[in-house]
C-alpha cells in the first residue's frame, strides 16, 4: 500500500532517482531479451452481457496486455423511447415511465417529474405531503444505495455484505409496498401532493427499523469492507478525478462529492421540505473510488437521519392539493357528490392542462442531479420531456478515469459509478 | 413561486439578464424569464463565444454544462431548438441557452468547452438530426446498429418504421414493416368549449362566410370564390409523410369529419338495386 503511494508521487513528480537513471529509457522493445513476445494492443466486448457491467452496456475496451488504452461505451441497448411515449400520454398517465427510469430509486425519478409539472402550474402542495415526498424519497436513496454498495463490493470480490446489505434493500420494498401498493413501480407521487395517505402503523414500523433494525444491519456490513485491506487494495487511489475534471465533465452527486466539492442539491437549491431538515453532505478528499463508497455509506445514515426529522415533525393534514382542477378526489367522494364525479371523470379521462412554459427541474437522486426539461404547449400533454440522467455524463467520463488502470479495475469503477441502464438509455 | 420546486437563487434573474447582455453582445437575440427561468436566445454563430463568455465571466460562471436537449418545432422556420442547460455551482444558478437550427444548418459544437457536450451533443444528433460542427465524434448513440432516421421529430411515427422478431426459420433477428393489429389509438381531448380547431362534422356549414357589406343575392359558394385569396387553406400533408394520418393529433390532420363526398358521385352500391322510381325506398 505505501509504496504504491510512494511510486505514484514519483510518477506525477517526474523526478528520477540517480541511481534509476540508467535504467530509466530501457524497455522490453528497444531491447529484446531472449524469451520476449511481441504483442498487439487488442480490442475485447466488455458486455453487453456481463454479470459487472450492471445491466446492458457494453464497452469496447482497447488493452495493452491487461492495461486499459482505451474505453468506449456502447449505450443505448436498453432504449425504449421513454420521451417519446410520454409526449403521447396525458401529464398524469406519464408518471409510471419514470418509475421505470432509474428502476432503483424509481420515488426519485417521479420526484423530479412532479416538481416540474408543479412548477408550471404553479400548485401549492400541503405540508404533509411534501413530507411524505422527503420521506419516501429517503427510504428510497436507501434502497437504492444498499443495491449499489452490496453490488460494488461483490464486484470487487466480497460476498457476505451484499447479502446483508440485500436484507435491508427488503425491508426497504417491504414498507415502499405498504404505502405504495407496489414494490418498484410505485407511481405514488402526484402533482399536488401524493396518491394516497399511508397508516400510522407504517411510521411507526419504520420508525422502529430506522432505530433498530437498520444501524445493525447496515453498520455490521459496512464494518466488514470499509477498513478491509483487500477492499481499499482494490479501491483506494483507483480512477481518480479532480475537482476541475468533476466540473468540466459534468459529475453530480455522489461523483462530484467524492472530488471533493459540497455540492448537494438537497441542501443548495432545495425542494419540498429539505430546507427544513438538518444533514451533513459528505465530501471526499481523493476522488477515487473509495471515497465514492464511503460517501455513499455516510448518506445512508443522513438518510435516515432525515427520515427520523420526518417523523417527528410530520403534521396531519391533506395529502394532496385541493385545487381539483389538478388533484382528483377521493372515490368516496366521487359517489356522493355530483361536482365530484364530473372532475373524477374529467381528469381521468383528459386530464389537466398545464400552461405553456419551459422549465429544467433538476432534484438530487440517490445518482446525482436528475433533471427533467418539460416543454408544455398548453394542452394536456407534455410537448417535449427531455430527461436528464446522471448516467451519461459519468459513464462518458469512463474512458479517461480508467485509462492506464488494469482490467480488473473497470467493475470496481463501474461500481463506484453506480449505473442503472433503465435511466442512462431511458 | 407557489410550488415547492428547488429553489435556487431566483432572485438573480434580473441581474443575469443585465450582466449576460453586456457579456454577448449582438449575438443575443431575446432574454426572458419564464416560469422563473431565465432563457437566453442566440444566434448560431454567436453560440460559442456566449457559452464562452457564460462560462468564464465573473458574475456569470456558469461552471458546469448539465443538458442539452433538442426540441422539434415543424411549423418554424428553423425548425429545431437546441437548448443548454447551465448551472452555476458559485453563485447557485441556472439558465438555459436556445439556439435554433434546421438539418441543414450545423450547431457548432461546445466539446472545447465542456468535454460532456459529446455525448449530449451524439443525443440530439441522434434523436433529431440536428448536425454539430466542430464534434469529431459524432455518431448515433441511444439508437440501435444500423438505425434509419431521426425518431424524436415530431413527424416520426411513434410506433416506428420497423419491427423486430427472431426468425426460428433464417436462426437470425429479422426486421420487418411494423404491423398493427390495430390503428393506433390518439384521443383528442381539447374542449370544444375552450378554443379547439377542428371542424365538427357539419359545422362547416355554420362556418360559410358571410356576405361583406349590405345583404347580396350573391351565393355562398360565389363569396367563398372572391374571398379566397383572405382565407388561409389546409395545408395539403406532404408526400414524404406516408405515416402522417396515423400519429395525427388532431382530426384535422386525419380527414376524420372532413366531408370526403362533396361534389364527387357517390360510389355504386352492389347492394342497391336502383328501381324505376329512383331509389330503394321509393
Amino acid at each position: 500500500m505505501t509504496d504504491m503511494l510512494v511510486e505514484k508521487d514519483q510518477a506525477v513528480d517526474r523526478e528520477v532517482d540517480p541511481a534509476l537513471e540508467k535504467i530509466v529509457h530501457v524497455t522490453d522493445a528497444s531491447h529484446p531479451s531472449e524469451g520476449d513476445v511481441a504483442i498487439q494492443n487488442y480490442t475485447i466486448n466488455f458486455g453487453p452481457q456481463h454479470p459487472a457491467a450492471h445491466g446492458v452496456l457494453r464497452l469496447v475496451m482497447e488493452l495493452d496486455g491487461e492495461i486499459i488504452e482505451r474505453i468506449d461505451p456502447h449505450v443505448g441497448l436498453l432504449h425504449r423511447g421513454t420521451e417519446k411515449l410520454i409526449e403521447y400520454k396525458t401529464y398524469a398517465q406519464a408518471i409510471p415511465y419514470f418509475d421505470r427510469l432509474d428502476y432503483c430509486s424509481p420515488a426519485c425519478m417521479e420526484h423530479t417529474f412532479v416538481l416540474a409539472i408543479e412548477k408550471l402550474l404553479d400548485l401549492e402542495v400541503p405540508l404533509r405531503a411534501q413530507y411524505l415526498r422527503v420521506f419516501f424519497a429517503e427510504l428510497t436513496r436507501i434502497s437504492n444505495h444498499m443495491l449499489n454498495l452490496g453490488s460494488h463490493v461483490m464486484d470487487v470480490g466480497a460476498m457476505t455484505p451484499n447479502l446483508w446489505l440485500f436484507e435491508i434493500r427488503e425491508d426497504c420494498y417491504g414498507f415502499l409496498e405498504r404505502a405504495t401498493g407496489a414494490r418498484m413501480h410505485h407511481n405514488y407521487f402526484r402533482p399536488g401532493g401524493v396518491h394516497q395517505d399511508v397508516p400510522l402503523k407504517l411510521l411507526t414500523d419504520i420508525a422502529d427499523w430506522l432505530d433498530t433494525r437498520l444501524p445493525r444491519l447496515f453498520e455490521d456490513a459496512i464494518s466488514l469492507v470499509a477498513d478491509n485491506r483487500i477492499f481499499k487494495q482494490r479501491n483506494v487511489d483507483i480512477a481518480t478525478v479532480s475537482r476541475e475534471d468533476a466540473i468540466r465533465w459534468g459529475f453530480s452527486g455522489p461523483m462530484i462529492r467524492a472530488a471533493g466539492i459540497p455540492w448537494d442539491l438537497r441542501k443548495s437549491q432545495p425542494y419540498d421540505v429539505y430546507d427544513r431538515m438538518d444533514f451533513d453532505v459528505p465530501v471526499g478528499t481523493r476522488g477515487d473510488c473509495y471515497d465514492r463508497f464511503m460517501v455513499r455509506v455516510e448518506e445512508v445514515r443522513q438518510s435516515a437521519r432525515i427520515m427520523k426529522q420526518c417523523l417527528a415533525e410530520m403534521p396531519e393534514g391533506p395529502i394532496a392539493s385541493t385545487d381539483r382542477k389538478v388533484v382528483p378526489p377521493k372515490r368516496a367522494e366521487m359517489k356522493r357528490s355530483m361536482e365530484a364525479l364530473i372532475h373524477h371523470f374529467k381528469l381521468y379521462t383528459e386530464g389537466y392542462h398545464v400552461p405553456a412554459g419551459e422549465v429544467y427541474v433538476a432534484t438530487e437522486s440517490p445518482k446525482g442531479e436528475f433533471g427533467v426539461y418539460l416543454v408544455s404547449d398548453g394542452s394536456n400533454k407534455p410537448y417535449r420531456c427531455k430527461i436528464r440522467p446522471t448516467a451519461f455524463s459519468h459513464l462518458q467520463a469512463m474512458d479517461f478515469m480508467s485509462r492506464g488502470h488494469m482490467l480488473a479495475d473497470t467493475t470496481a469503477i463501474l461500481g463506484a459509478m453506480d449505473i442503472v441502464f433503465g435511466e442512462c438509455d431511458r | 413561486m407557489r410550488a415547492p420546486a428547488p429553489a435556487f437563487a431566483a432572485n438573480l434573474n434580473d441581474a443575469t439578464i443585465e450582466s449576460a447582455r453586456g457579456a454577448i453582445g449582438a449575438g443575443l437575440l431575446d432574454a426572458v424569464e419564464i416560469a422563473g427561468e431565465v432563457q437566453l436566445h442566440v444566434t448560431r454563430e454567436a453560440l460559442v463565444p456566449a457559452l464562452t463568455a457564460l462560462r468564464d465571466t465573473p458574475g456569470l460562471e456558469y461552471q458546469q454544462l448539465m443538458e442539452i436537449a433538442g426540441v422539434d418545432y415543424p411549423d418554424r422556420v428553423e425548425r429545431f431548438e437546441v437548448v443548454y442547460c447551465l448551472l452555476s455551482l458559485t453563485r447557485n444558478h441556472r439558465l438555459h441557452v436556445h439556439v435554433g437550427a434546421t438539418e441543414d444548418t450545423p450547431v457548432p459544437s461546445v466539446t472545447e468547452l465542456w468535454p460532456v457536450a459529446g455525448w449530449l451533443e451524439r443525443e440530439v444528433y441522434d434523436m433529431f438530426g440536428v448536425l454539430f460542427a466542430g464534434n469529431r465524434d459524432l455518431r448515433r448513440i441511444l439508437t440501435d446498429y444500423g438505425f434509419r432516421g431521426h425518431p424524436f421529430r415530431k413527424d416520426f411515427p411513434l410506433t416506428g418504421f420497423v419491427e423486430m422478431r427472431y426468425s426460428e426459420e433464417q436462426k437470425r433477428v429479422v426486421y420487418e414493416p411494423v404491423k398493427l393489429a390495430q390503428d393506433f389509438r390518439t384521443f383528442d381531448f381539447m374542449s370544444p368549449w375552450e378554443g379547439a380547431e377542428y371542424v365538427l362534422p357539419g359545422d362547416e356549414k355554420a362556418k360559410l362566410p358571410e356576405a361583406k357589406g349590405a345583404p347580396t343575392p350573391a351565393t355562398a359558394t360565389e363569396i367563398q370564390k372572391a374571398g379566397a385569396t383572405e382565407t388561409p387553406k389546409q395545408a395539403a400533408p406532404a408526400a414524404s409523410e406516408p405515416y402522417a394520418k396515423k400519429d395525427a393529433t388532431s382530426t384535422a390532420e386525419t380527414g376524420a369529419g372532413r366531408n370526403e363526398s362533396a361534389g364527387a358521385p357517390k360510389p355504386a352500391d352492389p347492394d342497391v338495386v336502383p328501381t324505376k322510381g329512383g331509389g330503394q325506398n321509393q
